[in-house]
């Protein structure tokens, strides 16, 4: 094959007169329906032989675009989260007293005034934890209330507990403290001047950087900012804690890590693991915010509980809730590149300098998976990546969808921008340049791009069908018209990582029950934030016994059923939990079937499961009967199943390894017009196509993709985080922080899914969906670069993200040689 | 007669409530004593939509639906209110339309937004104007945030559902409900509470002038969409209400071929159109206003009266040169509506003063009129600067300029000496306008703050400057505007 294959090469016939499913049942492209469009000729025909032991599919359930199975009951309100539970008679609510100082020493706190509040039942502080007074993930340094070292503005200090919400809220700022504070460390450059960091240095690469771009017949470098980003989840944090026998405790939180609940719980409050159940049936969205950083209210609300022998509930005020917990980290990226006369990278040094806040929290490996994605989808012959995890006294960032990927992928991106403002190619030519290739195709940290055609086939599909070539031109002729009203267009690749960097993570368990009735109950590790985990593991469990879809009981995920389970995040829910599911359930389908094999004489590789029977031989017999003569002779019908992720391998001290199962991929082309007298912008047009493999469900896939495009989106235009210079954030609440609307949202946003069975065993030959999709933004961000740019094409754009209008204004005026202030 | 109770309407019957905190919101009335948890709290400030709840009230013969954010609502305002939750929808097990398009267009995912976008949806259900374009629905959705979806699936739900002539429940119901209604409507002043701690909603002006004097310490609430976050955020300690809503005599807009006359208590949703037959960008700035639920509950008194430095009419009302009546016992006096702002957040208004009217004159032949927000997301935002300008021309030349900003001082403020670098210049000599671009550096000292710089805002109110009179002299703003272009605008119409 070709390095940059041709379009026609696969664009003619469909393999085996197979379509994609998802355009079989509609769904596959997500186009509006007032506007034309272009058909996907990749979407719609392209396909790859399937992997080898895979032959024509026939399946019930896998592959259909089946909805959300919460749907009827969040349009009538009547799903439960966490604070719509009918609290236990007697329910304390709890509040959160903040420290009005960034950086300093607690001398003294007064809470006498605060206990005299009629209504007031106990305030906790750092004296009253029996266990260790910390909720960090890993590195021991988040304590629940501080001790004495006030490390940023609104650290929990103590919490009231009382009979109503407004009661604890109101009765906190009676509270008299005195502290000592000094000049807080807030910025990069703070961080940087005082030399503190949260963990150690870590940089990986290989060959002479430095000596290449030296030598290189065109070097570039700057300094590029990447802003942080708020999860604004929808249901802010929220936990529930109720006392049972012996000092044990059951817990409900909002978490994407009941397991961590548990288990910090159990480390603050002194008792066993097994003391302590978490349980979640579904959070109101979590992006990353509730992996690590829900464990501090649940623990909270268990140490009231503790405290008061009553249940209590902590529900975070938004407010307290943007203060209180971590964001997506920003960064500043030093760069330099060199570069041929084409554009193509001969060496590429960047420092990602990553503000952490004041503690280590997951930025290990948020900072390491910026790392990752330094290079996005291009080949660097001599390259150094180097990070610094920089310590500032504001709240700790923490897991945002993507997890530092997007940061390292967008600095390579702008990098990419950079070579054609100064070679003069269509940014578009650069990229293609510099794709990995056969030959070309090893990571900065040493693992193989092993389909390095698939990123360049599915680039060049977006490249025709959103007409990229065509629309510069017309763009072109726009701008040379237009003074003050300039378009920009981008199109721009992802290659992401999946499988969580940190190797044992990659494993998770399910629970499935097989009942007399042939109603199935299934449970596993995975929690639900509105990604769909549930319907898609529901779908794989009913295609495994071939039943029904109404037979399966979706369960809340808890602690009690399925033990020691990691995080639902790294895009890996399904990936992790379905594999567990289908083999728990494989498992009882294979009793079932000895057990039929033997009572009716017929071979075991003649019984099928389909249509909610059970076909022995010649004769067949309803799923619960087989059900009840299991039971009757004694057969097993319950299982846990574990899947752990094969291949994976990491070493950290060499830096190389391959820590990823595979790459997922996606390519979106966006167009923005920008007004250069006050830096507002509209998106006009995205075009998106999108690897997920051979999808689970591709409605809840789309969902996923457009989604975290227009997460992205926000992230790198509107949603801007501002900390005064004490460290107040500014930016706390809907009113201030902006996240995309409706009318952000163009009108013209086609989706397509790009059939690509996975070359490696995941379930059903699917790939995972959760974060690639949000690095899909960049693309709008180019974008908006390519409108400055328009401005004088004899400059580069200092353009920096988020991409506010004022920062675009910023941008153009310096274009326009007149700085801004 | 003076009623101790409130009375709205709910499923198909009159509830009637007394005894309440006039703290009381109307989302906590529902989740903590209703026990109805289906309407959600996401900000308790009004911005994020989940709390979204429909107030229908009787209009030209049956029941006109708004919706509203529960969390910043007193549950005292819904007195006389039709009250629809997103439980009320579904009957018999059947979901609502709106509901059926939101499962099949996969428009929830996590689903902690989706009651209030069903709200939302019903009341675009039952209020849209067909045939429903994508704008209308994005204007609709506008104080909905979703965090999951990307709004693509909800848009094609309510495009789906909400393009048709209403067939539901409540339109088969309209007949009982407005009767219900009219029951409701007695006229009669409501005080729930005693003398230290009440909620009162007094139906007179006369009752509430009345009232005032009496209470001088008294918080007034017209919409609450401020005085809300007050209660919900800075935790004030507010005791003694006095809702606005119920005075007949100010809730009214009187219109001549020269001037409107916008009572206090109009929301913006019905000073909307008549603001925009005074011009399109007065038209394109209401419907940018905070979000149709805001504009459904706040008023164009209270945005005034609350004496925000960033309120969005205000700057616009001034360059037109508006006035401001007030009523303090049975005096009455006006002012032009600039004196009213003294300093941040302190106004000319006595304690015990209430704001009865605005008048805005009309613009006459030879005037122009250009208003600008500058926000960092277009819609449901604050504004960074709002910009507005009244040229009086003579032929190609300038001869009067009233020019006012939001965003760049203390409070909203007249720009003078631009004004009086603009008068006398030409608009077919763009290189003679760098005076008048320049001048706004000696109006304004604007602050770095979280919505924007002090740079940005100085340098967009210069160059706004420059649009004004680009488009001036151009007579068009294709070239110019990216959104709320007035020929699109005046096409719409």
């Amino acid at each position: 094959m070709n390095e940059q294959p041709r379009l026609g090469a696969h664009s003619t016939s469909p393999l085996r007169g197979e379509v994609a499913p998802e355009a079989r049942e509609g769904v596959g492209s997500s186009t509006s329906a007032n506007v034309a469009l272009p058909p996907h000729p990749g979407a719609l025909t392209r396909s790859d032989p399937p992997p080898q032991g895979e032959g024509v599919e026939n399946l019930r359930h896998i592959r259909k675009p089946l909805p959300h199975d919460s749907g009827p009951k969040h349009v009538q309100g009547v799903a439960q989260y966490i604070d719509d539970i009918r609290e236990p008679e007697g329910t304390l609510h709890v509040a959160i007293g903040q420290s009005p100082k960034a950086r300093g020493r607690l001398i003294s706190l007064d809470v006498s005034a605060v206990r005299a509040v009629p209504g007031v039942v106990a305030v906790l502080t750092a004296a009253d934890i029996p266990g260790k007074n910390d909720v960090s993930p890993a590195f021991g340094d988040d304590p629940l209330f501080v001790d004495t070292e006030i490390s940023f503005l609104g650290q929990a200090l103590f919490a009231v507990v009382a009979t109503t919400r407004d009661t604890a809220r109101r009765a906190v700022k009676k509270a008299v403290m005195e502290i000592e504070s000094e000049a807080p460390s807030i910025t990069v450059e703070d961080a940087l001047e005082r030399g503190e960091t949260v963990l150690p240095d870590y940089s990986y690469g290989r060959g002479d950087p430095d000596a290449v771009i030296a030598q290189a017949p065109k070097k570039l470098e700057g300094q590029f900012r990447v802003g942080g980003q708020e999860h604004f989840y929808l249901e802010g944090q929220v936990a529930l804690a109720i006392p049972g026998e012996d000092g044990d405790f059951h817990v409900y939180s909002s978490t994407q890590h009941p397991t961590e609940v548990q288990h910090v719980v159990a480390r603050v409050l002194d008792i066993p693991d097994a003391y302590v159940t978490c349980e979640t049936r579904r959070m109101g969205g979590g992006f990353g915010g509730k992996e690590s950083q829900a464990t501090q209210w649940a623990v909270t609300a268990a140490l009231a509980a503790r405290v008061t022998g009553r249940p209590c509930k902590l529900r975070l005020d938004r407010d307290d809730d943007f203060t209180l917990t971590g964001k997506r980290h920003d960064f500043r990226c030093d760069w330099k590149v060199g570069v041929d006369e084409e554009g193509r990278i001969q060496g590429y040094a960047v420092d990602l300098l990553a503000r952490c806040g004041y503690s280590a929290d997951l930025s290990a490996g948020v900072v390491d998976r910026a790392m990752f994605h330094a290079d996005n989808a291009y080949w660097m012959p001599s390259v150094h990546i180097a990070s610094k995890r920089l310590k500032t006294n504001t709240v700790s960032n923490t897991a945002f969808r993507g997890f530092g990927g997007p940061q390292g992928m967008l600095a390579i991106e702008h990098v990419m921008d950079q070579i054609a403002w100064v070679t003069g190619r269509d940014p578009l030519d650069v990229r293609y340049a510099n794709f990995y290739r056969p030959g070309e195709n090893v990571t900065p940290y040493g693992m193989e791009v092993e389909e390095t055609d698939t990123l360049v086939n599915l680039v060049r599909t977006l490249e025709e069908t959103s007409h990229y070539r065509a629309r510069r031109e017309e763009i072109a002729a726009f701008n040379a018209s237009s003074p003050i009203m300039k378009r920009g267009l981008a199109l721009t690749p992802v290659k992401f990582g999946i499988s969580f960097t940190l190797t044992h993570m990659n494993q998770a368990g399910a629970l499935v029950h097989v009942y007399q009735d042939g109603s199935v109950h299934l449970n596993h590790g995975g929690t639900e934030m509105g990604q769909g985990l549930y319907i898609k593991v529901a779908q794989v469990v009913a295609e495994e016994f071939g039943i029904a879809m109404e037979r399966v009981r979706i369960t809340a995920t808890t602690t009690a059923k399925v033990p020691n389970t990691s995080p639902t995040a790294a895009s890996s829910g399904s990936d992790l939990n379905g594999m567990a599911a289908k083999i728990a359930a494989g498992a009882i389908k294979k009793r079932m079937i000895a057990y039929a094999s033997e009572a009716y004489g017929v071979p075991e590789e003649q019984i099928e499961f389909r249509d909610d029977r059970v076909f022995i031989g010649n004769q067949s017999l309803a799923f619960d009967e087989l059900a009840k003569k299991c039971i009757a002779a004694r057969v097993q019908l319950s299982e846990a199943g574990h899947y752990k992720t094969p291949k994976i391998t990491w070493d950290r001290a060499k830096g190389t390894g391959r820590p990823f199962f595979y790459f997922a991929y996606g390519a979106a082309c966006s167009e923005v017009i920008v007004d250069t007298l006050t830096g507002e912008n509209r998106l006009l047009r995205t075009d998106i196509l999108h690897d997920v493999g051979r999808s689970l469900n591709p409605a809840i896939d789309i969902g996923q993709i457009e989604g975290a495009f227009v997460q992205g989106m926000g992230w790198l235009t509107t949603e801007e985080l501002v900390f005064s210079k004490e460290g107040h954030l500014l930016t706390h609440a809907p009113s201030t922080y902006k996240i995309p609307v409706a009318s952000d949202v163009p009108a013209a946003f086609n989706v397509a899914l790009y059939p690509n069975a996975n070359r490696e065993e995941t379930i059903y030959r699917s790939k995972a969906v959760g974060e690639p999709p949000v690095m899909l933004a960049n693309s709008v961000f180019c974008a908006l670069a390519d409108a400055i740019h328009a401005l004088d094409p004899e400059k580069p754009v200092p353009l920096n993200a988020p991409a506010t209008p004022e920062a675009i204004l910023r941008a153009c005026e310096a274009l326009r040689g007149r700085p801004m202030g | 007669m003076v009623r101790e109770t409130i009375r709205f309407w709910r499923q198909g019957r009159a509830v009637e409530v007394s005894g309440f905190h006039p703290r009381t919101t109307l989302l906590d009335y529902l989740r903590l004593q209703e026990r109805r948890v289906g309407t959600k709290e996401g900000c308790a400030e009004g911005d994020c939509g989940a709390c979204t709840v429909a107030l229908g009230r009787p209009r030209g013969g049956r029941v006109h639906y708004e919706p509203v954010n529960a969390c910043i609502l007193l549950l005292g305002q819904i007195d006389g209110a039709e009250l629809v939750t997103v439980e009320d929808l579904a009957v018999g097990g059947e979901l609502h339309p709106v509901q059926t398009a939101m499962v099949e267009a996969h428009g929830s995912q996590c689903g902690f937004c989706t009651p209030g976008i069903v709200m939302s949806l019903f009341t675009l259900y039952h209020e849209g104007q067909r045939p429903l374009i994508r704008e209308a629905v994005n204007d609709a959705l506008a104080g909905n945030l979703c965090r999951c979806t990307g709004y693509r699936p909800i848009v094609d739900a309510a495009l789906q559902a909400c393009g048709e002539q209403p067939k539901d429940a409540f339109s088969a119901n309209t007949e009982q409900n407005v009767q219900g209604l009219t029951m409701l409507a007695d006229g009669q002043d409501v005080f729930v509470g005693d003398e230290t701690r009440f909620f009162a909603a007094p139906a007179s002006e006369n009752s509430l002038a009345t009232l005032c004097a009496q209470h001088p310490d008294a918080t007034l609430v017209a919409g609450c969409t401020d005085v809300g976050l007050w209660i919900t955020k800075g935790m004030a300690e507010i005791e003694k209400v006095i809702w606005l809503g119920r005075v007949a005599e100010l809730d009214i807009i009187e219109e001549t071929s020269d001037m409107l006359g916008i009572g206090a208590t109009v929301t913006h949703a019905d000073a909307h159109p008549s603001l925009a037959r005074i011009d399109p960008d007065l038209g394109e700035l209401m419907r940018r206003f905070g979000s149709w639920q805001v504009r459904a509950s706040g008023t164009v008194g209270g945005n005034i009266a609350n004496g925000s430095p960033i309120g969005d009419l205000a700057p616009a009302l001034i360059a037109l040169g508006s006035e401001l009546e007030l009523r303090h016992g049975d005096a009455t006096r006006t002012m032009p509506l600039e004196d009213f702002f003294i300093a941040y957040r302190k106004q000319d208004r006595v304690p015990g003063e209430f704001l009865r009217r605005i008048t805005v004159p009309k613009l006459k032949v030879h005037e122009v009129f250009r208003a600008y927000k500058i926000s960092k997301r277009f819609d449901e935002d604050i504004s960074a600067a709002m910009g507005a300008f009244k040229l009086t021309l003579d032929g190609r030349r300038i001869t009067e300029a009233r020019v006012a900003f939001g965003g760049m001082a203390a409070t909203p403020k007249r720009a003078l000496a631009t004004e009086q670098a603009l008068v006398g210049l030409s608009l077919d000599e763009p290189s003679s306008w760098g005076e008048a671009m320049a001048a706004i550096a000696r109006d304004y000292q604007p602050l770095d703050d979280h919505r924007s710089s002090a740079a940005y805002r100085a340098t967009v109110a210069r160059n706004l400057v420059f649009k004004a009179l680009s488009e001036t002299a151009s007579g068009e703003t294709r070239a110019t505007r990216i959104i709320g272009q007035r020929d699109a605008l005046q096409a719409a119409e």
